[in-house]
């Protein structure tokens, strides 16, 4: 997998999206290590949202990759380049830049997305709900993956970027997320209705379900590097639910896989996955890798230290 | 009736027709108000506001909860819990004295979502625990900046 990465790396700066890319990544790297950091609270999952929002005035900056080889078809790395901003104690909102590379093809944008999530209920109970409202204008070269619905399938990976860059979605995506924190566990269920704004086509549905737990609960008091309660491990698993005309499991996508994340001490937050396609619709496995760094209160380091 | 006292009257009613529009508005207003005095603790239920802190004064859970506090709640209540700008003190009388360790519990997990303290129930109830532990564990402030602090947190 490293080195089809590697390759892939190769071809993106050999274009100027590549470059453009390359310069993108370098600034996010600086910015990584430049400002203070600190944990966030949220559980070590790619597509499953839990009922954790960002901090009132945190930034989270996150680069999210899925690296796969469809079969019959060119290898790809799919990045999304995640701000993520808490407004209020209950309402955090989302933009991501996309683009993706694909072996022996090009290096390109995709799109951009605004999503928003909100926090109906103010106190704590056993089951969380959270609404999801998500903008979309990505165009059918997009490979993040943040989210399988409708008919999705391994078949959308295998169009040339040319061909499928033509095809720009304007989408309204509405998430009900449900989330229970109980001993040190979570679980999740997300479930995705999706509507394209330009075209006269179905609603198109998809699910995602997540269970995850530190591997400590409690802390030590000294700084460690690789002790256990700097990891969190889970799984994932999601897929397509169809559409209104025709609702189920057939034809589309469905992925399954363990998860892990690392808090670096003093450094960004890592994430990684294997996330191995069920049916024969799905690529036979995706990895997922992120990186994200959370910045508190940011507005703050606008202002004099000595205010 | 000619059109010059229509537009009279329409003009004596309209203060009372906007008083009466505005009724709900100042109503729900003044509800806030009243619930924004910053006793959280009020809404805390009878068997939290009993629990018991399993780390109270063990070392080691202190030196975790610094930790944790550090990577959490610094930022806002500052590296000494005395309060940032509008954040409040944790070493305010309130906190340290009047509310109990199940208190804070309750805080960490439900959090204050309108007025900005997130909910923390996504760290685990050990570690929550540390947390309340450190804090208790640094007493009550004094001295003109935890006051100031504190007169803040009240006017909250």
């Amino acid at each position: 997998m490293i080195r089809s990465i590697a390759r892939l790396v190769r071809v993106s700066v050999r274009t100027p999206a590549g470059a453009i890319w390359r310069f993108a990544l370098l600034g996010c790297s600086l910015f990584f290590v430049l400002l203070p950091r600190a944990a966030a609270q949220e559980p070590p999952y790619f597509v499953t949202y839990s009922s954790a929002l960002e901090e009132p005035g945190n930034l989270e900056i996150s680069l999210r990759n899925t690296q796969a080889a469809p079969q019959n078809g060119n290898s790809f790395l799919g990045s999304a380049l995640e701000f993520e901003y808490g407004v209020k104690g209950w309402w955090t909102t989302e933009f991501y830049l996309d683009g993706q590379a694909t072996r022996n093809d090009s290096t390109i944008f995709t799109g951009f997305r605004w999503e928003n999530r909100f926090r109906p209920l103010l106190r704590e109970h056993f089951i969380n709900p959270v609404l999801y409202v998500e903008y979309e204008n990505t165009n059918h070269a997009d490979r993040s993956l943040l989210e399988i619905v409708g008919h999705d399938s391994v078949a959308d990976l295998l169009i040339p970027n040319a061909a499928a860059r033509q095809e720009v979605e304007r989408e309204m995506e509405l998430k009900l997320i449900l989330s229970s924190n109980t001993h040190g566990w979570n679980f999740s269920e997300n479930f995705i209705a999706e509507k394209s704004l330009n075209e006269s086509e179905p609603w198109e549905f998809g699910y995602a379900l997540g269970a995850s737990r530190p591997l400590s609960l409690i802390s030590r008091g000294k700084t460690c590097f690789f002790c256990r309660e700097n990891f969190s491990v889970g799984a994932e698993w999601y897929g397509g639910l169809g559409t209104t005309d025709g609702f189920g499991w057939k034809a589309t996508s469905q992925y399954l896989g363990p998860t892990v994340s690392f808090d670096i001490p003093r450094g960004p937050t890592v994430l990684f996955s294997p996330q191995f396609g069920l049916n024969d619709n799905s690529a036979h496995v995706l990895y997922r890798f992120s990186v994200s760094y959370e910045v508190q209160q940011v507005w703050n380091m606008l202002r004099r230290k000595n205010d | 009736m000619s059109e010059k006292f229509l537009v009279r009257r329409r003009g004596a009613t309209q203060p009372r027709r906007m008083l009466f529009r505005a009724m709900p508005g100042l109503g729900a207003l003044i509800l806030c108000m009243a619930l924004a005095d910053g006793s959280w603790m009020q809404k805390v239920p009878a068997d939290y506001h009993l629990k018991v802190n399993p780390y109270a004064g063990q070392a080691a859970a202190i030196a975790g909860g610094a930790k944790l506090f550090a990577d959490h709640c610094a930022k806002c209540h500052g590296a000494d819990a005395l309060g940032r700008r509008k954040r409040p003190s944790l070493r305010s009388e309130r906190v340290q004295v009047q509310a109990t360790e199940g208190d804070i519990f309750w805080l960490l997990k439900n959090g204050n979502l309108g007025r900005g303290m997130p909910t923390w129930s996504a760290i685990p109830e050990p570690s929550r625990w540390q947390i309340i532990a450190y804090v208790k564990s640094l007493g009550p402030a004094s001295g003109p900046a935890a006051a100031l602090n504190s007169s803040q947190e009240k006017s909250e």
